[in-house]
């Protein structure tokens, strides 16, 4: 095996990094962040999650709150799905592109309406920065009052699992996150307050919950003490792409609309609601949009980034965007853009290091409630 | 921490090398290498007879996450791999310097001498 080469960053840690240490994480880099890899093993914690319970430090995701008289103008210009969802329903959260001009995917987010027209969205580590900058300048194009606000003294624990909530209530003590709904936010007096969503990057029951910084090792060992399993960024990474989840930077870049990131769902044009990137979107759509992200699922090889596919007649029609060996499928699973594919149960073929190997066209997600989602190939397997 | 026997000798590239007598070399992945590449799910191993050149690929060793090259620690002819690894990517993991053995090279014995003794590897392991 061959190292990376190392490159000397100022990396930004998270209030839990001595406590992640002290729990034998193997700590890396990640969109300028030291976070644990994993403790051990990256199965054990993928089976955790699916079976039990897992958490994971993301607190090098940040939280903005957005506020103001014109907070709500500007989440419906800045974002593809329409915030005006969440009117009158305090708690409630949404997920969202963020898009330049062109359509093209700056970042992916979830935004919660907080009442009285204020806000809080949780943006990814290696694009935060930037969101914000782009943010500022959308409110001073429009001379809108909008108040953002960063949360530098936050952090974030995403609990997950089948049994995630229930465990998170009691290590909360917030018995009434057993009722809370999916896709919902609720503020609690817990540990000098917390803001806990059910909400998470899995395909598992389970909350995320935002909270003072010095409160966050209290909380992992709470949550440790119950048998909740610490987690890393590898589990994270298998466990979303089993869930059909994208990853921002991989799967989807500037480059590329939601109309080819198999994220058409989250763009509403409903209405006249002028929102960046609409114009753009409106027109490929009208054109015709000539690649899609699909589910790749195969039974031999594993399919990595950037791999080739291929289609029937071993012509190139795109590429593996994420791949990785599915610990639930025991076998290799992708999301892959390309063009002119076949429709879910049709085939296309992946070169693996120079051996073609047939994979499975599925909509993704992989795996879904403790089985996986998709019927086997229609065609007879050679 | 990770474990660096004192009978083996090491490559840059995170192999061991044992010798096991009569120019016969077995050889496997670090315990360093594997804390580094996590759980193994798969193993493409050199074909039987095949020569293998020093710092050159010879296989690839799959985890979840990622596909790594498995490079050649020294250069001759592979006289045996190690089939069960096909069945059990976790010995890699779980005993890297015993039965997860990669594979024996017939060498000769200049191919020892520019490998690393243990303590120069645990300097590099640990850096």
């Amino acid at each position: 095996m061959s190292a990376d080469a190392g490159v000397a960053v100022a990396l930004q840690h998270t209030p839990l990094s001595a406590w992640h240490r002290a729990h034998g994480a193997r700590m890396v880099p990640f969109a300028g962040w030291e976070m644990p890899l994993h403790y051990g093993s990256q199965l054990a914690e993928h089976e955790a999650v699916r079976n039990g319970t897992g958490f994971f430090d993301v607190s090098h995701m940040r939280p903005l709150d957005i506020s103001g008289p014109d907070a709500r103008a500007l989440l419906r210009y800045a974002l593809a799905n329409d915030v005006a969802k969440l009117d009158g329903q305090d708690g409630k959260a949404l997920y969202s592109p963020v898009l330049n001009a062109q359509g093209g995917i700056l970042d992916d987010l979830i935004v919660y309406a907080r009442g009285g027209g204020r806000y809080r969205v949780v943006l990814n580590a290696g694009t935060a920065q930037a969101d914000t900058a782009h943010f500022r300048n959308l409110v001073a194009a429009h001379g809108w009052r909008v108040d953002l606000r960063e949360r530098p003294e936050l952090a974030m624990l995403a609990v997950q699992g089948p049994r995630a909530r229930g465990l998170a209530a009691e290590a909360l003590d917030l018995p009434v996150l057993n009722a809370l709904a999916s896709f919902t936010a609720m503020e609690g007096h817990a540990l000098g307050g917390v803001f806990v969503g059910r909400t998470g990057y899995t395909g598992e029951d389970g909350v995320e919950v935002i909270l003072a910084a010095e409160q966050a090792p209290v909380l992992a060992e709470r949550l440790r003490d119950r048998g909740a399993v610490p987690c890393g960024l590898g589990a994270r990474d298998s466990l979303r792409l089993e869930a059909g989840l994208n990853l921002n930077g991989q799967d989807m870049s500037p480059a590329v609309t939601p109309w080819e990131s198999n994220l058409g769902w989250t763009v509403d044009l409903r209405g006249e609601r002028d929102f960046l990137g609409r114009a753009a979107l409106e027109a490929q759509r009208a054109a015709g949009v000539g690649r899609t992200l699909v589910g790749l699922v195969l039974d031999e090889g594993i399919p990595r980034h950037g791999y080739a596919v291929e289609d029937a007649n071993g012509r190139p029609c795109g590429e593996v965007t994420s791949g990785i060996f599915s610990p639930s499928l025991r076998r290799g699973i992708a999301l892959a853009r390309v063009s002119a594919a076949p429709s879910a149960g049709g085939r296309l073929w992946v070169s693996v290091r120079g051996v073609r190997h047939p994979a499975l066209v599925v909509k993704p997600p992989f795996w879904r409630a403790g089985r996986p989602n998709f019927s086997p190939s229609k065609e007879k397997s050679s | 921490m990770s474990t660096v026997p004192e009978n083996l000798r090491y490559a840059e590239t995170h192999e061991w090398v044992e010798d096991i007598g009569g120019g016969r070399y077995r050889v496997g992945i670090t315990d360093h290498a594997q804390e580094l590449l996590g759980d193994l799910v798969f193993v493409e191993l050199p074909a039987l007879g095949s020569q293998i050149r020093a710092g050159n690929p010879c296989g690839v060793l799959e985890s979840v996450k990622a596909a790594a090259d498995l490079y050649a620690p020294i250069s001759g002819t592979v006289a045996e791999v190690n089939e069960a690894l096909g069945e059990n990517p976790q010995w890699l993991n779980e005993d890297p310097h015993g039965r997860g053995w990669i594979m024996v090279v017939n060498a000769d014995a200049t191919a020892w001498d520019g490998l690393l003794d243990a303590a120069a590897y645990a300097r590099i392991a640990e850096a």
